[in-house]
């Protein structure tokens, strides 16, 4: 069983008990537990099931590293699942729970799935995704899900805060190892401004643990003399609980603060995201241990071997009474110590090396450890704990010369640096095969703006295993990162050390080296997803050979520990069953982030009210106080109508629109976006812009254009105004204004910057308000006139004057987009209320009402009037809806003009815009729909020949009206066609003009 | 994360202040143009593994257009100027061929 030692732990304090919560039972730990820590001092391996097997699974890592031990963690508002046991400190009042399971963690009814391995092979999802095609959706989908899926979705809101913090620095380091504090006391002492990320609560890293001396003193008073230095030194920053999260272009790079994690609701934001723009970063992030791949490595009990004297030394956790180690490396060997230093048993370790002879297995020798060289384990013995190791010679083919009971099996497969940073952005890596290890190749960094490598990578991350190069490694790195960032490099030395000799590592891949095909059945590469040995090579055989096509095939390495404890391994196999050599078969690409960050990290402070900034129109709070029922429209809010108390939103509508065409309405078009556009080639600039002839326009009169890309597609419409002989206002659609402002830059800027053209976009600037009915005219002129007349005869249509209205300075526009008299009136946009309520209290006699978005886009279907988006989607020219009349013949060019004449755009074929009037008058056709001609077409399905773009029930002529994109359309006036529905029915509808009220165009015109 | 000087305001942007605009001085082709000289304009662009003639947007900054050079495998950059040239300053186009001797040139 796994227990609290009478001794040790360095990181816990033995008088301040913390109590927690474990699948509903209270147990207890100490501050500087972590929560894996607390559960091994309580007994508790067994801590979850795997993904697809469900098989029970105990906590194999002390580190991020950790692919078992996650856990549904805290309750309601801070619950969140997948939480690594291994990195979550411990705090009083901790609740978690186990995942991945049914009923209990003890008994799970999903395990069946493990006598089910045989039809659950490598690629089993592609394969029950390709035949039998019923199979999927009607078979496996439903069981998978069921089965399937880790922790529980979070219901509630997040209690929590996150945020954003940017900093600027001329080095970061990533690593408060010993390497990563040589690196920044080197770089720090020259003057560069460095910052320091260390991914737990504590400096020092691995060295602490594996012991030994820096400069003639114990490496942990060493790391505390070299903290206590840094935080001396006025330019460094020293950042604990930060994990360098990404690497990116140009010396980029995101840090991930736990801030509160171990406190939480402290008020302090939870998680704090770090933008760090810096000149070099030193990766100093140390290495990660591998697993060896032996039949049965997944069942509780076997563990990393470092892992397993990092809880005795950080936590005094002894996770068994009798300790098998299997290893093909010295490093090992400091486990098999310090387990017996404990007083626990080491029975035997097992070496697959021939000849042992360094000078850590010579110091177990001499303390009595047996050693078994040239051994493997052949398998491991238990169910959800170990029981015993069978024991079989490593070159043989797994039979068994021994058995021997222990509870606890620490294997070491030798030392993966941690290479992801490097990687990020694209630094290249080599196989040092004496090492067998990914190392990073100096002289193949990431590049930066200047072209010079900006990643520099210290001590074991550089594939340093010994104590004493890494800090000659990591000093190194940290003169050059100052010197290549523009400071005189100090002149630190390196801190002296006395290291031990080990033996060089044998690579191992599998334990036996050959293993039949039962053990590779029972031998896991992947725990997370359940990845084993037959997989892989079950991989190769069916002629998967990219090293990238392989981990998608098997899921190798895409759980979230993204494989960091046995790509290397599954690459090795993958290598091995191609007969190819490690280099050649390479490794997946790392990205960012290295280890899961939360999204509220990522989301930062942007959530809520301020997850998008709303524009506001200046009678945006008057409509949100009178009834208006929103809707998004680009950044800004319309009303889509004004409800009153009782009236459903068709009825609001309805009414609205009665009222208009009846009386007078008021429409808030202040969102309509409007640039001045001025200048002495204004006129010629804008006959480029537009498809119209703009600059024959006359001072005092509107123009309706046309905006095309140069693909000749339509893209944005509106009246344009002349103000005076060098002055246009342009309007644009509510979602245009930024967008067309921009393209108007652009041509200016970059292709007729010698044009005397200046743009400003004063949307914001003004107010626009249209009154809109019969009655508009005696509206406005009852607001009171001060030097215009909006006469017919002094105003007349397409015309706009300047005065006063209601006392207010105003431009009034005679435009409409409904068909009827109307009067769109630009003020001030500070003046915007004061008119509107002018306008209101005028209107009151005629019964006035403020109309929404959704009466507009009725009136101006009613009148066959487009709307861009609608009849528009980006491959719509202005010839297909009918627009013909808006382009201009006497001009020698536009934007778009040369495309319009390309041969598709001139083909008899295009879907063309008519107006389609359902044969049953009540019918009206769903937005979207497509009409068909009854052929089928050569991939069996349906022919089309056009789509409906705008659909209403008109309530001025009591009848659905809609148009649509029809082919030969123009030319079938009067045909019935028919619109298939998702239900089944046939729509009949017949052709016709697209104009449905008032086709000459009297009531606008008075 | 891309880090450009805007030539005209002198910032060090980041790219999320930058919007791209595709290849540099690409000739525009209007009415008139033959098919094939305005399928080119229209849609054939470069895409070298190497050096690179750029338009960016300051759209977060000063809001104006600039051009850079800047090499597409190692994201080094040569140097920005201003949009409104037909071709790359000649200084700048002797540091691309000091640092990159087997370029082939503008």
């Amino acid at each position: 069983m796994s227990t609290r030692l009478k001794n040790g732990g360095r990181m816990i304090d033995r008088t301040k008990p913390v109590d927690f919560m474990w699948n509903g039972r209270k147990l207890s730990g100490f501050k500087g537990d972590t929560l894996a820590s607390a559960l091994l001092a309580n007994d508790q391996m067994l801590v979850g099931r795997s993904f697809k097997y469900h098989r029970p699974r105990g906590i194999m890592a002390a580190g991020p590293e950790e692919p078992n031990a996650l856990v549904n963690l805290g309750s309601g508002d801070r619950f969140e699942p997948n939480q690594r046991t291994t990195t979550t400190e411990l705090f009083q009042g901790l609740t978690a729970k186990s995942q991945n399971h049914w009923p209990s963690l003890e008994f799970d009814v999903g395990a069946v799935n493990k006598h089910l391995s045989r039809v659950f092979p490598a690629g089993f999802y592609y394969k029950t995704f390709m035949f039998p095609r019923f199979a999927w959706k009607h078979v496996f989908e439903p069981i998978v899900r069921q089965a399937a899926g880790l922790g529980n979705v979070p219901t509630d809101r997040d209690a929590d805060r996150y945020e954003y913090f940017y900093h600027h620095v001329d080095i970061l380091v990533i690593g408060g190892g010993i390497a990563g504090l040589a690196a920044t006391l080197a770089a720090g002492r020259s003057g560069a401004t460095v910052m320091l990320l260390e991914q737990t609560a504590d400096f020092g890293g691995r060295a602490v643990v594996d012991g030994g001396e820096i400069d003639g003193k114990p490496v942990q008073e060493w790391v505390g003399d070299t903290v206590a230095a840094l935080k001396e030194l006025p330019n460094v920053t020293l950042r604990p609980r930060t994990m360098g999260a990404g690497v990116y272009d140009h010396g980029y790079a995101t840090g991930y603060e736990r801030v509160n994690d171990h406190v939480p609701g402290d008020g302090r934001p939870r998680h704090r995201l770090w933008r760090i723009r810096t000149k070099r970063i030193v990766t100093a992030t140390g290495a990660i241990e591998r697993p060896i791949s032996f039949a049965g490595n997944d069942i509780p009990g076997v563990m990393l071997a470092g892992s397993v004297r990092d809880f005795m030394v950080n936590h005094g956790v002894s996770l068994g009474d009798r300790v098998v180690i299997a290893t093909n490396n010295d490093d090992a060997y400091r486990t098999a110590i310090a387990v017996k230093t404990a007083g626990l048993q080491v029975p035997l370790v097992v070496d697959a090396r021939e000849t042992v002879t360094g000078e850590l297995p010579e110091q177990a020798r001499a303390m009595g450890i047996q050693i078994a060289t040239g051994t493997a384990i052949s398998s491991v013995k238990g169910g959800k704990r170990v029981t015993a190791v069978a024991i079989t010679p490593q070159n043989g083919t797994g039979h068994v010369t021994d058995e021997i009971a222990c509870d606890i099996v620490a294997m070491s497969g030798g030392w993966s640096p941690v290479v992801h940073l490097w990687s990020h952005c694209g630094g290249k890596l080599n196989w040092d095969a004496e090492q067998a290890m990914f190392r990073p190749d100096g002289l193949r960094p990431p590049f930066g703006a200047d072209g010079q490598g900006f990643v520099l990578v210290a001590g074991t991350a550089n594939g340093y295993l010994d104590m004493a190069k890494v800090l000659h490694d990591a000093v190194a790195a940290g003169k050059r990162a100052a010197e290549e960032a523009g400071f005189q490099p100090s002149d630190e030395a390196v801190p002296l050390v006395d290291t031990k000799a080990e033996s060089p590592i044998l690579p191992v891949w599998t334990m036996p080296q050959v293993q039949s095909a039962k053990l590779q059945m029972k031998t896991w590469l992947d725990f997370q997803n359940d990845v084993k040995v037959s997989d892989v090579r079950l991989a190769a055989r069916e002629g998967y050979e990219s090293v990238e096509h392989t981990k998608r095939y098997t899921t190798l390495g895409m759980a979230t520990d993204q494989g960091k404890l046995s790509n290397i391994n599954g690459l090795a196999i993958l290598a091995d069953s191609l007969n190819a050599e490690i280099p050649q078969v390479g490794t997946t690409t790392f990205r960012p982030p290295y280890h899961p960050i939360s999204f509220g990290a990522i989301a930062g402070e942007a959530r809520g009210d301020i997850f998008k900034v709303l524009r506001r129109s200046p009678i945006h709070d008057w409509i949100d106080q009178n009834g208006g029922f929103w809707e998004p429209v680009g950044d800004w809010r319309r009303p889509y109508c004004f409800q009153k108390p009782g009236e459903s939103v068709k009825d609001a509508v309805h009414r609205e629109i009665n009222q208009t065409r009846n009386s007078v309405g008021l429409l808030d078009a202040s969102t309509l976006g409007k640039i001045i556009v001025k200048g002495p080639d204004a006129g010629r600039f804008l006959d480029m812009l537009y498809t119209n002839m703009m600059s024959t326009l006359k001072v005092g009169r509107c123009r309706y254009g046309l905006m095309c890309t140069e693909n000749g597609f339509l893209s944005d419409d509106g009246v344009v105004a002349r103000l005076s002989e060098d002055t246009f206002v342009c309007h644009t659609t509510s979602g245009g204004s930024d967008r067309i402002h921009a393209w108007m830059e652009e041509w200016l800027q970059t292709e007729w910057w010698d044009w005397e053209v200046y743009t400003a976009n004063v949307t914001e600037q003004f107010a626009q308000i249209a009154i809109v009915g019969p009655k508009a005219r005696q509206v406005i002129e009852k607001m009171g006139l001060d030097g215009l007349d909006v006469s017919a005869e002094a105003l007349p249509f397409m015309a706009f004057a300047e005065g006063k209205i209601a006392d207010i300075p105003a431009r009034a526009f005679r435009i409409s987009f409904s068909g009827e008299l109307s009067y769109e009136i630009a003020v001030p946009a500070a003046r915007g209320q004061a008119f509107w309520e002018a306008a209101l209290a005028a209107g009151a006699e005629f019964g006035i009402s403020p109309y929404g978005t959704e009466a507009l886009h009725v009136m101006r279907a009613e009148k066959g009037f487009i709307m861009i988006g609608d009849e528009t989607d980006g491959t719509v020219i202005p010839q297909d809806l009918g627009l013909s009349w808006a382009i201009s013949k006497k001009k020698d060019d536009f934007l778009g003009k040369r495309a319009q004449q390309r041969s598709h755009m001139t083909d008899p074929n295009r879907w063309r815009l008519v107006g389609l009037e359902t044969v049953d008058p009540q019918v009206v056709l769903p937005d979207g729909a497509y009409a068909v001609d009854g052929t089928t077409r050569a991939n069996g399905i349906k022919n089309m020949i056009g789509r409906v773009t705008s659909t209403y029930w008109s309530p001025t002529l009591k009848r659905s009206i809609a148009m649509g994109l029809v082919e030969h359309g123009p030319e079938r006036m009067g045909d019935i066609i028919v619109f298939p529905t998702v239900t089944g029915e046939e729509i009949k509808t017949k052709i016709v003009d697209p104009v449905f009220y008032d086709k000459e165009g009297a009531r606008q015109n008075v | 994360m891309l880090l450009l000087t805007c030539p005209c305001c002198g910032v060090d942007a980041d790219e999320t202040e930058l919007a791209p605009g595709g290849e540099a001085h690409v000739t525009r082709f209007g009415a008139g143009a033959s098919d094939d000289d305005f399928e080119g304009y229209l849609f054939h662009r470069k895409n070298p593994k190497g050096v690179h003639f750029e338009r960016w947007r300051h759209a977060m900054g000063c809001g104006k257009w600039f051009h850079a050079a800047r090499a597409t495998d190692t994201l080094e950059v040569f140097g920005t100027y201003s949009a409104q040239v037909l071709a790359p300053p000649k200084d700048l186009i002797e540091k691309i061929k000091l640092k990159r001797p087997d370029w082939e040139g503008f």
